[in-house]
């Protein structure tokens, strides 16, 4: 089974560059991606950058609209993703409280839909 | 012999069920299965009498049954499916005597915390409990339509995202049996609390929750948590009769006629406590199933060992720091030392704070007001609870307050 870790942020209250807490942080990133390494199965993992960078593109009666901005603009956005293998929710649930973003936003856990 | 196959679908269902999901590792299609299975009982019993092993039949029924419903299904994924699952069913053929006990880990996974609250009582109900759809939807007042597609969906869940079927590991285990217990409590107080509903489908509800943590005493023998779980819901439950009055209105433990408390379920409340005190970890259902014990062994309201209830809830304070769990204290508090100290714990601002919604809290301290002679304060208290609850017996018990203070007030000089 894969699984989606979506992370999301509330920019307020996350550490940024320069924040004593940044440092720990990326430490703590690190630290995640040799676990999910040492487990030897695939996953792939980015942060990605701010709301503030977002294109939104629309195609309606073959015309394709393009808008600057996230999907919806909220307190809390998507600021990184991870896709894993695990052998249940159990244990993506386990990897989803590891993220070290999860301390300060929250990790939301989806099932990839198998076709 | 329906009575007699009704009988064994609720003792047996559970536990066929659990072990059909195991083998066929599909929770739907296992309950076809099983439904299959005693469809498939009632005719064959009817001849042959009910099998020395009625579960044993049944699971292999069941198996088969659901053989034939994947050999049946039309979607060629489904019957690539199949084999692999005929298979598995075939390695698991029928070994006679007695089947093995799944339902630790469908009760897990019906109360694993990624579905929510409702899902899991609902599940919980429907998969190890011995009502129907019906008589579950009934319980918790909702339209059965309504509680079939809850069901529908934490089943889709459980598949989709995969929520595993099997018992926690150790690190996990702690914090999900608190789940489990936390369901079965919650289905216990539906019925013991409710104050709407039939009385028939509430006596139903008290009956599964008596039952369900039975059932988690019967797989965790050594785990002291079921136990105090097990031993709070007796002491509970043998107030059953005396906690409703001619009209059908609560009494508060003072006013209850002890006589009335059965004995029975004192007793074995007493010995399911006992159990878990020598397994000697300590925690909060042994703790509020002490306090209940407590009660119990008091031969009147006025001979209650408060003190010792302090010190109970002084224990439970470490393991659920909540404004409830100090409100109970305060009252305790108030009992054993008068109800000016009760008081002065109600009054602290910040539990006043957290509580200034809830109708108990004013309840509470409207009581406590009426046995200092605040009788003034007193009803203000009683007025503010009132607004705070839409509960009609809560209403009429308050109503009855005010009314005893008004007649009070009018008989005594200083009242007031």
């Amino acid at each position: 089974m894969r699984y989606m870790l979506i992370i999301h942020n509330d920019p307020e209250l996350h550490p940024v560059p320069g924040d004593p807490a940044w440092d720990e942080l990326m430490a703590g990133y690190a630290d995640f991606s040799k676990e999910l390494a040492s487990h030897g199965r695939p996953f792939i993992g980015d942060p990605l950058n701010g709301p503030e960078t977002a294109t939104t593109v629309r195609v309606r009666n073959g015309e394709t609209l393009t808008v600057d901005g996230p999907f919806a603009e909220t307190k809390e956005w998507m600021s990184g993703f991870y896709i894993i293998e695990c052998d249940d929710l159990d244990q993506a649930l386990a990897a989803a409280a590891m993220v070290p973003s999860a301390k300060y936003g929250s990790v939301e856990v989806r099932p990839v839909a198998e076709m | 012999m329906d009575e007699a196959l009704d009988l064994v679908y609720r003792s047996e269902r559970g536990r066929v069920l659990a072990r059909l999901i195991a083998v066929v590792k599909d929770f739907d299609l296992a309950e076809d299965a099983v439904q299959d299975a005693f469809v498939a009982a009632a005719g064959a019993w009817a001849v042959s009498g009910i099998p020395t092993n009625p579960a044993g039949w049944l699971v292999t029924t069941a198996r088969r049954k659901a053989v034939d419903r994947l050999r049946r299904s039309a979607s060629a994924e489904r019957r690539h499916r199949a084999w692999g699952e005929l298979a598995i069913a075939w390695d698991a053929w029928e070994t006679p005597g007695p089947i093995e006990d799944d339902r630790l880990r469908l009760i897990f996974t019906c109360c694993h915390p990624a579905l929510s609250i409702d899902a899991q009582v609902a599940l919980t109900l429907r998969s190890l409990g011995g009502l129907t759809t019906d008589e579950v939807a009934r319980a918790f007042l909702v339209s059965e339509t309504t509680l079939a597609q809850r069901i529908v969906r934490a089943k889709r869940k459980i598949r989709q995202a995969a929520i595993p079927y099997r018992v926690p590991s150790s690190e996990e285990f702690a914090e999900r049996l608190g789940a489990v217990l936390a369901v079965v409590y919650l289905i216990f107080n539906a019925g013991y609390l409710a104050s709407s509903g039939d009385e028939l489908v509430r006596v139903d509800l008290c009956d599964e929750g008596v039952r369900l943590a039975g059932l988690l005493v019967e797989l965790l023998p050594d785990e002291p948590e079921p136990l105090g779980l097990a031993a709070l819901v007796h002491f509970q439950d043998s107030r059953r009769v005396a906690r409703i009055d001619d009209e059908g209105q609560p009494l508060t433990l003072e006013e209850q006629d002890r006589g009335r408390w059965d004995a029975g379920q004192v007793a074995a409340g007493g010995e399911l406590l006992a159990r878990a005190r020598r397994l000697d970890r300590p925690g909060p259902y042994q703790l509020k199933a002490a306090i209940a014990a407590v009660h119990a062994g008091a031969r009147s309201a006025d001979l209650t060992d408060w003190a010792t209830i302090v010190r109970l809830y002084d224990n439970l304070l470490q393991w659920e720091p909540t404004p409830v769990v100090q409100l109970n204290r305060a009252v305790a508090v108030a009992m054993a030392q008068g109800p000016a100290t009760g008081l002065a714990l109600l009054d602290e601002p910040t539990l006043a704070g957290v509580l200034v919604d809830y109708h108990l809290y004013h309840s509470t301290r409207a009581d406590l007001l009426r046995r200092d002679g605040r009788a003034r304060e007193a009803a203000a208290a009683y007025q503010r609870a009132r607004r705070q609850t839409n509960n009609i017996a809560e209403h009429s018990f308050l109503d009855r307050r005010l009314k005893e203070l008004a007649e009070s007030a009018e008989t005594a000089p200083y009242g007031g």
